[in-house]
């Protein structure tokens, strides 16, 4: 199992390096006179020169992209080109903030999709081809449409409490509820669907299987063979999509936490590319994508969990 | 033309072709497809005649008009926050925002589909490139890839949707792939290769015309993921001020909200109902494929199934040979078993069977695959797959009517006193959990024993059963023991709990030769020490001679003919019985009826072999 987790953690260094690396050089490559548009056109030829020394672009870009990646290694990525704040600091103190939302939203994902999942394969009828309009809904309206229906519909029309805002878990847990909890159903909503979807096709299909049959034989109830032996076996598949749903909902994240005014990753996302904060986009860059090897070899575990034969000992 | 010379290929390719051609017509005639049709050309059409539907310049502010309400100043639904005309805004919106998705997945598709031929086709190393390209690609979502896109080339949506169509491309690549990776080792794509046809042709013509269809429905789905992102990118305000889009007008409208809260309608709705369009388009499109790919399936599982036979003979009786006085134990009286069809008809698949299955008696069924022997087994069990049940008959157990029991009733017969042994030992148990677990569960379940005393149990029934190191088997999952090694798991586990009856359901048809002597064995051993009656199906006559005391011939879903096992050997009257016996004399010796000693000369013809 160690073995198994240092192979996979190795394979996500490896791919952690080729990204940031190709993120880097492309960005850098891309960027054209840096200082330049920073500084607006009014600004003096020296006064260009003067932000190119200072923020070091005029050394040959290999040389800063070694220097980034020493840096980068003991987690300094740098500091903020507009604010001098260092990279590091302005990720670290709004990633809770995000990842609370959406390890919130898995989570109730998790649940609400497999209980729909399940209860449409048992059922069938009418209520799989509920949770198939249900599915179809989820998947095609994006979640940003369905927060800004959420705060249209709290704040104007219900008029129960300000939709938006943030108040983070150490200070009040249940005001944190009240402040998720519209942004975890926006975003939960198209990754329930995902989840249901899948959970209902894999119960189906292992519901067909020879040995729920031989395990009915022995005296086991229904409810039993179904939720202890086919919902392990159907859980592989809905682990994958569940997998897939958390990358994405990282990227949904940023547009819900702007509608609801939530001080994640999402708002310095969008005001670094706004402004063409390089340095920050790169720092965003390298965590979200150490946060999706994390997430993959945590799924990839839980899997060798549930099905022995992916177990690698 | 060379390609219209290699006329098998090219007449399966037409008859594949043929099949997809209806597809384009039967989408029409799907409800839901047709309506997802009609609203997205309405959609199309009012973003391509745009410049001549919109009232008003979709861009010049005017600053009398700020959030007009709707039908005021000729503005039907409205003015923005700088007074530009809604209504015109919304349709060219309509065409940038489409426009956008369209773009990505073009790119999409172009790259998608040409790197899972190239890959799928010649495989090796382009294969693993690709995986490589694709798990870098997918290390970010694809919103933060946007962002960093965006921070560098500023705000271009052709640009922006062109990295998105990059993002997306894994997508098409991966159904490409699977699809030619299917395709390319078919005959008839290794006949037109042999006849001469080149690569591209080949491609083009049996390749491409196999993944047209999946590829319109990823390009659907993939369209209404385009218009989100594309609509959540501006909703952000990183898109091009000059261009209308969905997203402006949301992102315009939802810092108006609390002024003038309709202006959210507008795009919202276009959001969603085009969004919802596409899936469903997709959906539709999909379903009509399936319906026409799934035909085939079904013919394959109806195959097991007869017209219902009410009209045939009576069985033929042997008399008993002699009368041991045993009570009966398990009595079915005209069973008939039958699916539900889609169409709302019952199809069946048991017409009517009687037998009867004395205590401690072994009782086989013997006939040839699909004459319902199985069904019978599982409708004793009320065990049969989803849509079979027993529409007419009763079962009659130790005096009650499993046909009527309550299936809380039925679960407590099942395992404590009827038990089974399936078909094909390796399918049988749950891969996830340990063979150990597996045994001790029902036990606990059923006779109310503790954890440690049912593990106790399972340990010696697998001593029981001859596996020669218990504890290992124990603690093995099934992927670890051979198939013999799991044949002998079930028969412990049917054994567990001391029922008066086994269903066994051709114990040892999936097993080696060798191995099938040895389960034989071991069934007659255990029958003689527990004196549990069996009820065995099975095909082959050297079983029932191993093993019978009474016989039951079954065909086209009715006995035919049944008595002891002696009498019909000596004697057999029906057409069809005789038919089975003299299909063992060609077969050889090895399984001959003489086989009272079958499982000896079976082990001589495994060693001989």
């Amino acid at each position: 199992m160690l073995r198994f987790i240092l192979r996979r953690l190795l394979a996500g260094v490896i791919l952690l390096f080729a990204v940031s690396s190709l993120a880097y050089l492309l960005l850098y490559l891309g960027a054209g006179d840096i200082a330049r548009q920073i500084l607006g056109q009014e600004a003096t030829q020296e006064q260009v020169q003067q932000l190119n020394t200072r923020l070091g672009l005029d050394q040959p870009l290999l040389t800063r992209y070694f220097g980034w990646l020493a840096g980068a290694v003991t987690g300094d990525f740098g500091a903020s080109w507009f604010t001098n704040q260092p990279v590091i600091a302005a990720i670290t103190s709004r990633l809770a903030v995000t990842l609370s939302l959406v390890i919130g939203t898995v989570t109730l994902t998790a649940i609400v999709g497999t209980a729909l999942g399940v209860w449409a394969a048992r059922k069938r009828g009418a209520a799989d081809r509920t949770v198939q309009i249900v599915s179809v809904l989820g998947f095609a309206i994006p979640g940003f449409l369905i927060a800004i229906f959420l705060v249209n519909l709290f704040a104007l029309n219900l008029k129960l409490f300000r939709p938006t805002g943030y108040i983070p878990i150490g200070t009040s847990f249940t005001g944190w509820l009240s402040t998720v909890t519209l942004p975890i159903i926006a975003l939960a909503i198209g990754a329930i669907a995902a989840i249901a979807a899948q959970v209902r096709g894999s119960v189906i299909d292992t519901m067909r299987q020879d040995w729920v049959r031989t395990l009915r034989s022995r005296g086991l109830s229904e409810n039993r063979v179904l939720y202890k032996h086919v919902l392990r076996n159907a859980g592989g598949p809905a682990l994958a999509v569940l997998a897939v749903q958390f990358v994405g909902l990282l990227g949904g994240a940023v547009i819900v936490e702007q509608i609801f005014a939530i001080p994640g990753l999402g708002p310095i996302a969008t005001q670094s590319t706004g402004q063409g904060d390089i340095p920050l986009v790169m720092g965003l860059v390298v965590v979200t994508a150490a946060l999706v090897v994390v997430v993959n070899i945590v799924i990839e575990i839980l899997h060798g969990f549930l099905n022995p034969k992916a177990r690698i000992s | 033309m060379s390609e219209s010379a290699i006329i098998p290929p090219t007449e399966v390719a037409t008859e594949v072709r043929a099949a997809r051609s209806h597809i384009g017509r039967r989408i029409l005639k799907n409800p839901t497809g047709l309506a997802a049709i009609i609203v997205l050309s309405l959609i199309v059409l009012s973003a391509i005649f745009a410049d001549l539907l919109a009232p008003m310049s979709p861009t010049t502010p005017n600053i009398q008009e700020v959030l007009a309400p709707p039908g005021e100043g000729g503005h039907v639904l409205g003015a923005d926050s700088a007074g530009r005309d809604v209504l015109s805004r919304l349709l060219f919106a309509t065409r940038f925002s489409l426009a956008g998705a369209l773009w990505a997945v073009l790119i999409a598709a172009v790259i998608g589909v040409t790197s899972g031929l190239i890959a799928g086709y010649y495989q090796k190393f382009f294969e693993q490139f690709s995986v490589w390209v694709i798990s870098i690609i997918q290390a970010l979502p694809g919103i933060v890839v946007l962002l960093a896109a965006r921070a560098v080339v500023g705000p271009s949506l052709w640009i922006i949707m062109a990295v998105f169509g990059l993002i997306l491309s894994p997508a098409f690549y991966r159904l490409t792939y699977a699809a030619v990776v299917g395709v390319r080792n078919e005959l008839y794509v290794d006949a037109a290769r042999v006849a001469g046809v080149g690569d591209l042709s080949i491609i083009g013509r049996h390749i491409l015309s196999v993944v047209r269809a999946p590829i319109i429905i990823q390009a659907a789905l993939l369209s209404g993921i385009g218009i989100a992102v594309q609509s959540g990118l501006d909703f952000l305000g990183l898109g091009d001020p000059n261009v209308p889009t969905w997203g402006q007008m949301l992102s315009d409208a939802f810092s108006r909200m609390y002024q003038q809260p309709l202006l959210l309608v507008w795009p919202a709705a276009a959001i969603a109902f085009t969004s919802i369009a596409l899936v469903l388009f997709g959906n539709a499109l999909r379903d009509e494929l399936e319906r026409a790919a799934g035909k085939p399936k079904k013919r394959r599982r109806g195959s097991a199934a007869y017209t219902p036979d009410t009209s045939g003979p009576a069985p033929v009786v042997h008399a008993e040979d002699r009368e041991d006085g045993r009570p009966t134990l398990l009595e079915v009286n005209d069973l008939v078993v039958g699916y539900d069809q889609p169409d709302g008809t019952v199809k069946q698949v048991v017409n009517g069977v009687s037998l009867k299955v004395k205590k401690g008696e072994v009782h086989g069924l013997i006939g040839e695959s699909g004459s319902g022997k199985t069904q019978t087994a599982w409708s004793i069990l009320r065990l049969l797959p989803a849509g079979g049940r027993i529409v007419a008959g009763t079962v009659f157990f130790d005096g009650k009517d499993l046909a009527h029991l309550s299936e809380k009733e039925m679960t407590k017969i099942r395992g404590r006193r009827i038990s089974y042994i399936p078909q094909e030992p390796m399918s049988n148990l749950d891969p996830s959990f340990t063979i150990g677990s597996q045994l001790v569960e029902p036990m606990r379940v059923t006779l109310g024993i503790s954890k440690a005393e049912a593990t106790k149990r399972a340990l010696g029934l697998l001593a029981r059963v001859g596996l020669p190191n218990p504890q290992k088997t124990f603690d093995s999952y099934p992927h670890e023991v051979s198939g013999g090694q799991a044949q002998r798991v079930l028969i412990a586990g049917a054994v567990s709990c001391e029922p008066d009856l086994i269903i066994a359901d051709e114990p040892t048809t999936a097993l080696d030769v060798t191995v099938q002597a040895e389960i034989l064995d071991l069934l007659r051993e255990l029958q003689n020490d527990l004196h549990v009656a069996i009820l065995i199906v099975t095909h082959n006559f050297g079983v029932v001679a191993d093993l019978c005391d009474r016989v039951s011939v079954m065909q086209h879903g009715k006995i035919v003919e049944t008595g002891p096992a002696r009498s019909i050997f000596k004697d057999p009257r029906h057409p069809y019985t005789k038919s089975l016996f003299d299909a063992i004399l060609e077969d050889g010796a090895a399984r001959g009826p003489l086989a009272h000693s079958a499982d000896r000369n079976m082990l001589e013809e495994g060693a001989a072999r």
